[in-house]
């Protein structure tokens, strides 16, 4: 439960950062919230020979909204989203999301880009910037790249991330009027990662859903959106036949994976299950 | 004015809550630090261990004249296995420690191990029940055909008979999964050697020193008296930190060997994976009925699963024999007939564990009650109410007196607390919206605080029980009570204190308890059975009255009267009915200081010592859990939970309501939570608290406690022992409570815990729903 030798550096600035992270190569880590790198160092599952901590650049602490557009810097903590940021359907629903996320102490000090680094399956985060169509910035040696979240995520821990780059922001085109969001997991415990969980939003004009975002996270390898469910939503009343209906779909559409706590079965019992909730929840909210 | 019976705060609590304790890490900084490398591979042999120059370590061989572990029962029913210490030529499950890596810190010990190669040879492993039975299965220890190591039967005929003319047989199966204590400190030790004595001091986070010592001692050939042994502050054992074993060994042989202090501190990893388990068995149990639902026999197959290896002084016995002899628990039917086996397999070695064989067999008998219950149309209070033991003293199926309870009485007062029919119907109602509430009884009764008359008819090498007590009061008044027993979160510092108080005519806070130190307390056994405020306190209440007596006849003396007219309360010996008064604390000042004129006393000073040795005495509850099970997800939701129990005498209340809360909160754990599991190679799966769910306070509902107070003569104080009881009914009721909630849909549930995933599963299968 002790990590093996690093050595450890504390760049200023992001350039610095970026610098350091060429010149160390694969073998380095960026450390910035530690709730996940840190664990995995103590249980000696990663072996990072250096670290590059992040957490004295003080220009990537920050969350704002500007021209629709919800931008996240790098350490922009959890815990920063436990209260509303912003008007319109992501204010209440950010922070229902944000309470998901592990317990306090960890929701204190991890950060929403971190999460996106990291990109484990059951992150709330990842499941946020993929159903929101999030861009995910990337600061390389050279320049930045804007990466659709859909290109993003390529699989377990696994994303379109160089070694050489840093996610210093996100960016969440935020949705206009008309919009209901809603979410629901399960997860064993309070503060457990999600076994699955689900985050749907639907735009309803006339009476009827217009639009729908279907994103499952915890399921598959990766946060997914369901087009299938998307579509079969579209069109409909929002009620509780069409709800079960895109639930179905949610459940049949994904690859589970399976573990300890959640078989490939259970999972697609989850889905369905965290599907209709979530949908629920979205028009209640 | 008296003190048993009083919630006094706890003595113990401003060191702890101030951060003022010193735990066994605490303890450790300064030594050298150990680390093990352990076995990656549940079965193969050792083929060959490279340590690279510069690093520190020693292995097997080195131990040279050191024994094994072999705890012992003198039964022909008993098949011994010994444990290594260091294996030299077989590893026996993952986890085992190998090679003893030393290094100046514990990070750089962690490199080291890194570094060590240890070439295996993987044969084929068990790790469960079926494969390990198989005739023709691979071997864990060679003498051991079928690794049954404990196979022990009794069958009267009656049973049969019984069976033959009854009008209802009702046969369930029922497993009890793998779990750990998970004491919030792990385990850990440090060892140094004295140069000036020649002795060595091992401080270990352990419940029971001197069987500690006893236990090392001889594996190491030592002189016990070359072997201190100390427990700091202890953060929880519950059974996990009885037995000496191999890693303490070794560090107390380094220590000698190289003249040095040598610490391990145990990681959460190890603790999960090589630190004792618990409560993995298999049950098959047939019941016979009346048509009126009284219980005429039971007929059950108690299956086992005890690890690799056996643990000292207990033995790798003590679950399928106190499965087979608690099995009745508290209903009276005439008929009985059992089969118990101990099965080794390629996985952790088991120990004692809060309640011990109990929550399972509980489980099953209060299973088999409610599902004859479903059978005849009885509800669960009925059947329970024409079953319990009603008249005591009582003799149980397997021979064991039962001293007074309140077993009916816990029922009633619990079924009137839950209001049944008023849940019934809020069950219907709920039904009709699609939501699933269920409610679950469990009534137990447990044998509490039993000395060597209980632990004799086990045949063991070592038979554990009594405890000494010596109580001395200094000339300043104030007093020590040195207790060979070894609490870890107890509380007995206040609550002996209060009995020895109450004795002695002095305050509580004049009396200070001294434990956890071999050198300082009498030979003892330590907190374990729930037996601590019945023994240990029984001790403390003959030694202080032993005391009382010398303080009568000294103050009896400086007031010129007998020794019989003078009575100690409040602080003061006075003349029953007279104004005359003198301090204690003048007294005991006296004693020592004037000797001269008690010339007619036994001895100089004011000390006492006692042994309780009693046969033991039965605590009984009964708890209620309503729930209700998300049919969807298969999670179950606590809605309320409700205890009724009867542990005797309250020596303090508040403390009681502890031991009873901590107890159900483990229960809750066992029943829906907490799972040890290993895939079919032996590999441990669940070695961090992701994986092993152990439950937060989120997930726990409030606990409703109520007491009874069956006071008997089974114990001298009156008190019960209370320590483990709410582990023991707590899985039972919530296993029923989810039954029950389930029901209707067809779905069975004879097995814990009741991870969702397996939940949904059942639900699944039985309603059929296909995606």
């Amino acid at each position: 439960m002790k990590p093996a030798p690093f050595a450890y550096h504390a760049p200023r600035s992001l350039a610095d950062a970026v610098r350091l992270l060429t010149e160390l190569g694969d073998d380095a880590k960026v450390l910035a919230g530690g709730q996940s790198l840190v664990a995995a160092m103590n249980f000696r599952l990663a072996r990072p020979a250096a670290l590059v901590d992040i957490n004295r650049i003080a220009s990537l602490d920050f969350v704002n909204s500007e021209g629709g557009t919800l931008r996240i810097g790098a350490l922009a903590r959890h815990a920063r989203f436990e209260r509303p940021l912003v008007e319109g359907v992501l204010g209440g629903l950010l922070p229902y999301v944000a309470r998901h996320i592990a317990h306090l102490p960890i929701r204190s000090r991890g950060t929403f880009a971190g999460s996106l680094a990291h990109a484990d399956p059951a992150s709330e985060w990842c499941l946020v910037a993929r159903t929101l169509d999030a861009e995910i910035v990337l600061t390389g040696p050279k320049a930045e790249r804007r990466v659709p979240a859909a290109d993003y995520f390529q699989g377990v821990f696994t994303t379109a991330l160089r070694s050489d780059e840093i996610v210093s922001e996100i960016r969440i085109p935020l949705p206009g009027a008309g919009w209901h969001g809603g979410f629901a997991e399960f997860s064993r415990r309070a503060g457990d990662f999600a076994l699955a969980m689900c985050l749907a939003l639907i735009r309803i004009e006339g009476g009827r859903i217009a639009e729908a975002k279907i994103g499952i996270g915890g399921g598959a390898d990766r946060p997914l959106r369901i087009a299938a469910a998307e579509r079969a939503l579209v069109g409909q009343a929002p009620d509780a036949a069409a709800f079960a209906a895109a639930a179905d779909i949610a459940a049949r559409e994904i690859d589970p994976m399976s573990d300890i706590h959640a078989d490939a079965d259970y999972r697609r019992d989850l889905v369905g299950a965290m599907t209709r909730r979530a949908l629920a929840h979205a028009l209640r909210a | 004015m008296t003190w048993v019976g009083r919630s006094l705060k706890r003595f113990e609590d401003a060191p702890l809550l101030t951060g003022r304790a010193r735990f066994m890490a605490d303890a450790a900084i300064g030594a050298r630090a150990v680390r093990f490398v352990r076995s990656p591979i549940a079965a193969g042999r050792i083929a060959r261990i490279d340590i690279p120059d510069g690093v520190s370590a020693v292995t097997g061989a080195d131990l040279i004249g050191v024994k094994p572990f072999r705890p012992r029962l003198n039964r022909s029913d008993f098949t011994p296995i010994e444990q290594p210490i260091l294996p030299t030529d077989r590893v026996r499950f993952v986890g085992e420690p190998v090679v003893a890596v030393i290094a100046e810190t514990p990070e750089a010990a962690e490199d080291a191990v890194d570094s060590v190669a240890v070439r295996f040879e993987p044969t084929p492993a068990v790790t469960d029940f079926v494969s390990a039975l198989k005739a023709d299965a691979p071997r864990v220890h060679d003498h051991a055909p079928a690794n049954t190591v404990v196979d022990a039967k009794i069958r009267p005929p009656a049973v049969e008979a019984a069976f033959a003319t009854a009008a209802h047989t009702v046969a369930i199966a029922i497993r009890s999964g793998r779990q750990s204590a998970f004491p919030l400190e792990t385990r850990g030790a440090r060892a140094d050697y004295d140069p000036a004595t020649g002795r060595t001091t091992l401080t270990v986070s352990t419940q029971m020193p001197h069987i500690v010592r006893t236990g090392l001692a001889d594996v190491l050939g030592m002189r016990e008296d070359d072997l201190r042994v100390v427990a700091p502050a202890v953060g929880g054992g519950f059974g996990q930190k009885m037995c000496p074993t191999p890693e303490y060994v070794v560090l107390i042989w380094l220590a000698r060997r190289l003249k040095g202090s040598f610490a391990w501190i145990e990681d959460r990893h190890e603790n999960l994976m090589a630190s004792f388990h618990s409560r993995d068995q298999a049950h098959t149990v047939k019941g016979a009925f009346a048509a009126d639902g009284k219980l005429l026999a039971i007929d059950v197959d108690l299956l086992c699963n005890i690890g690799a290896y056996s643990c000292f002084p207990v033995t790798h016995g003590v679950e399928p024999l106190m499965a087979m002899a608690e099995f009745p628990g508290p209903y009276d039917f005439p008929a009985y007939a059992a089969r118990a086996r101990a099965i080794t397999t390629n996985t952790c070695p088991m120990a004692p564990y809060r309640g011990v064989s109990r929550p399972a067999i509980t489980l099953a008998m209060e299973r088999l009650m409610d599902t004859a219950a479903a059978k005849l149309g009885l509800d669960p209070v009925a059947i329970r109410r024409r079953n319990l033991v009603a008249t005591f003293p009582y003799t149980s199926a397997t021979g064991i007196k039962y001293d007074a309870g309140a077993y009916r009485e816990a029922l009633e007062i619990a079924a009137e607390k839950v209001d049944l029919p008023g849940f019934r119907a809020r069950q219907m109602a709920a039904r009709a919206e699609g939501r699933y509430l269920g409610i679950g009884f469990a009534t137990f009764n447990e044998r509490t605080g039993y000395g060597t008359p209980a632990f004799a008819p086990r045949m063991m090498d070592v038979t554990l029980g009594y405890e000494t007590v010596e109580v001395a009061m200094d000339p300043s008044g104030f007093v020590e009570a040195r207790i060979g027993a070894s609490p870890h979160g107890q509380g007995l510092a206040t609550t002996l204190a209060q009995i020895i108080a109450d004795e002695l005519g002095v305050a509580p806070d004049t009396i200070r308890v001294i434990h956890g130190d071999t050198d300082r307390t009498p030979y003892g056994w330590g907190t374990f059975a729930s037996r601590g405020i019945v023994i240990v306190g029984g001790a403390c209440k003959i030694a202080a009255a032993k005391l009382a007596v010398r303080l009568r006849a000294v103050a009896a003396t400086l007031l010129q009267t007998e020794a019989g007219k003078v009575e100690l309360a409040d602080g003061r010996a006075a003349l029953a009915g007279g104004p005359a008064s003198i301090p204690i604390a003048e007294l005991a000042r006296a004693a020592y200081h004037q000797a001269h004129q008690f010339k007619d006393q036994p001895d100089i000073g004011l000390s006492a010592r006692a042994t309780y040795d009693p046969d033991g005495t039965y605590s009984n509850a009964c708890h209620v859990a309503i729930v209700e099970v998300d049919v969807e997800t298969g999670g179950v939701r606590l809605e309320r939970f409700l205890a009724v129990e009867d542990a005797g005498r309250l020596v303090n209340p508040t403390i009681v309501d502890g031991q009873v809360r901590g107890g159900i909160v483990q229960g809750i754990a066992n029943a829906l939570f907490e799972e040890i599991l290993y895939d079919q190679a032996g590999n441990i799966l669940t070695t961090s608290l992701m994986d092993y769910a152990v439950p937060t306070a989120a997930e726990i509902p409030p606990i409703e406690i109520h007491h009874l107070e069956t006071i008997t003569d089974a114990s001298i104080t009156g008190a019960k022992g209370v320590g483990e009881g709410g582990a023991i009914g707590a899985p039972a009721a919530v296993i029923n409570a989810v039954a029950d909630a389930v029901e209707s849909l067809g779905v069975a549930v004879y097995e814990m815990p009741i991870a969702p995933q397996r939940l949904r599963a059942l639900i699944r299968a039985a309603t059929g729903k296909k995606r």
